[in-house]
């Protein structure tokens, strides 16, 4: 005698999965996503063409220093950003962590007060990383002029919107019950947070934020715009005279740069692993 | 504040459950209208089958979990009429040991232990023990006691299930709580290791004068170190005696569900046991 083992999900599983399906083709349509023009005769030429100007690489060594100082202008930047983003970040990411909620143990009273903050934080980070950090730079320079202080601050706002939600769903998605039981014997939340979450969620959050730091290296170039200085500015000056291998040279720092940071969030890994 | 200050202190240090019911969310119901009075210092075991609400009750007794009906009052206080801020000083005198403590992996056992006094130290001391321990030897000394001083800066992850549960009893007997629950508190133990801890945990309990309640999967151990059984079955109060009222009879119905007693040792007085304990996950 055989049972029936249908799973009762099977239904709405397929139908989900046709749904994914055929909405994605749609979308394809819309995008005019063809591969294949990629392959064409003429348009291999037309990028063969376009990439060969950008060698060789410049390496002057006047260039060289130039591209050294932007460097160095760069990570100050982004570094400066990301510490102000983190400002935004952390507080608002804890706010909208559920885990570290006291009044949801029992559940006691006031949840309400809890669950309107926590849906206000949401908000807020949406706001803060809904509207792209070019449109937040231009409306800065309005304020503070030409320069860094707009890049920074526009990099810090968008960035804290991205880092904060970020946050709050890696310690969302962290083993609640360590700090759970913290809280049950009357442990406060930020002493709940250091003792029940952290130790597991220390990895992924410093691997996050060391990732955060390295696009906001690659959206100096949107600092070039509003005359941030940097690589986004040289990148720019290059790029409208043409100048392919001076280009390259700049890519290749952003390169560097990348591989840079990867070997610094492997390091923070291992270390906290 | 010591807990021994006369009979005032006496009557607002126990615990008075009257009624209490608890109905989980997908409409299970855990307590079906709970009685239980204890007075400070007494020492309560609890015993019953799998899922007969002995970890909801001690949670209910811990002050996570809120009844949907009835009254608790815990330590003179009450958890659900008070205050937030109340509550969470209410909780910091109370120490729950899990049975399978959601300790972080790769937390040191010294931290874990003195994360029992969080409820009690200020936020910048917490901080301050995250980077230099502010009292291994007070986490050394509990530790010492369940025979784990030597793994004091060992890290969670590299010890054994027995072993855990014990750095999760030293985190409560470090907190010092004027009401010690344990749920299950052996159950990754073998037999002798369990013997001495549930003699470790009666002995705090007198020393410092304060109210325990453990439940126990094995009976003779509830019987041989607890002057008070409790035996719940499907969220009720089944008995609650003297451990020498308690009759094979009550235990053989306490447990008809499971066919036989789950024992660690040897009844007293009874035949030899034909089945090894059983163990919850």
């Amino acid at each position: 005698m055989s049972t029936p083992v249908r799973d009762p999900e099977a239904l709405p599983r397929l139908g989900w999965t046709l749904l994914a399906l055929v909405l994605l083709w749609p979308l394809l349509r819309l995008t005019d996503f063809r591969p294949a023009a990629l392959f064409e005769a003429g348009n291999l030429q037309a990028m063969g063409h376009f990439l060969g100007g950008f060698l060789p690489p410049e390496t002057a060594p006047e260039f060289l220093a130039m591209l050294a100082r932007a460097t160095v202008e760069t990570l100050a930047m982004a570094t400066a950003g990301i510490a102000l983003s983190m400002l935004l970040a952390v507080p608002l990411g804890l706010l909208m962590t559920r885990s570290l909620s006291i009044s949801r143990l029992g559940p006691g009273r006031g949840g309400w007060v809890g669950q309107i903050l926590r849906g206000l934080a949401r908000g807020v980070l949406a706001v803060l990383r809904g509207v792209p950090e070019l449109v937040w730079a231009l409306l800065f320079v309005r304020v503070f002029g030409l320069g860094a202080a707009a890049g920074v601050l526009a990099l810090g706002i968008t960035y804290g919107g991205m880092l904060g939600k970020v946050y709050g769903e890696i310690l969302e998605s962290t083993d609640a019950r360590p700090a759970r039981i913290l809280l049950e014997a009357g442990s406060g939340r930020l002493a709940a947070l250091c003792y029940g979450l952290l130790p597991n969620a220390a990895q992924e959050l410093v691997s996050y934020t060391v990732y955060r730091w390295e696009c906001a290296v690659r959206a100096s170039v949107v600092m070039g715009f509003v005359g941030a200085g940097g690589l986004g500015q040289l990148m720019d000056q290059s790029m409208k005279m043409l100048n392919g291998g001076e280009a390259a040279s700049i890519l290749a720092t952003f390169l560097v740069l990348v591989l840079a940071a990867d070997g610094l969030s492997g390091f923070l890994r291992r270390r906290l692993a | 504040m010591s807990p021994l200050h006369g009979a005032q202190i006496r009557i607002t240090m126990g615990f008075s459950l009257e009624g209490v019911r608890l109905t989980h969310a997908n409409g299970f119901h855990a307590l079906r209208g709970v009685d239980l009075h204890v007075a400070a210092g007494e020492r309560v075991a609890l015993i019953g089958a799998s899922g007969a609400g002995k970890t909801t009750l001690l949670r209910v007794l811990a002050a996570s979990l809120r009844p949907t009906g009835g009254r608790v009052r815990l330590l003179g206080g009450e958890p659900w009429v008070d205050s937030p801020r109340v509550l969470r000083r209410l909780r910091s005198r109370i120490g729950l040991v899990h049975q399978s403590p959601p300790i972080p992996p790769r937390q040191r056992v010294v931290t874990a232990v003195l994360a029992g006094r969080l409820g009690q130290w200020p936020l910048w001391k917490a901080l301050a023990s995250l980077v230099l321990p502010v009292d291994p030897e007070g986490a050394a000394r509990e530790l010492a006691r369940l025979d784990m001083a030597e793994r004091l800066y060992a890290r969670c992850d590299r010890l054994s299930g027995g072993q855990l549960q014990r750095v999760a009893l030293a985190r409560v007997l470090y907190q010092q709580p004027e009401l010690l629950l344990a749920d299950e508190p052996v159950s990754a133990m073998d037999p002798a290791l369990s013997e001495l801890t549930v003699a470790l945990l009666n002995e705090e309990a007198v020393r410092r004068g304060v109210t325990l309640v453990a439940s126990l999967h094995a009976v003779d151990l509830a019987l041989r170190h607890f002057p008070r059984v409790v035996g719940v079955k499907e969220g009720a109060i089944a008995f609650d005696l003297p451990a020498a009222e308690v009759t094979e009879a009550l235990l053989r119905d306490l447990y008809a569900a499971e066919g036989a007693l789950p024992l660690a040792g040897e009844m007293p007085g009874t035949p030899a046991p034909g089945l090894p304990p059983l163990r919850c996950a």
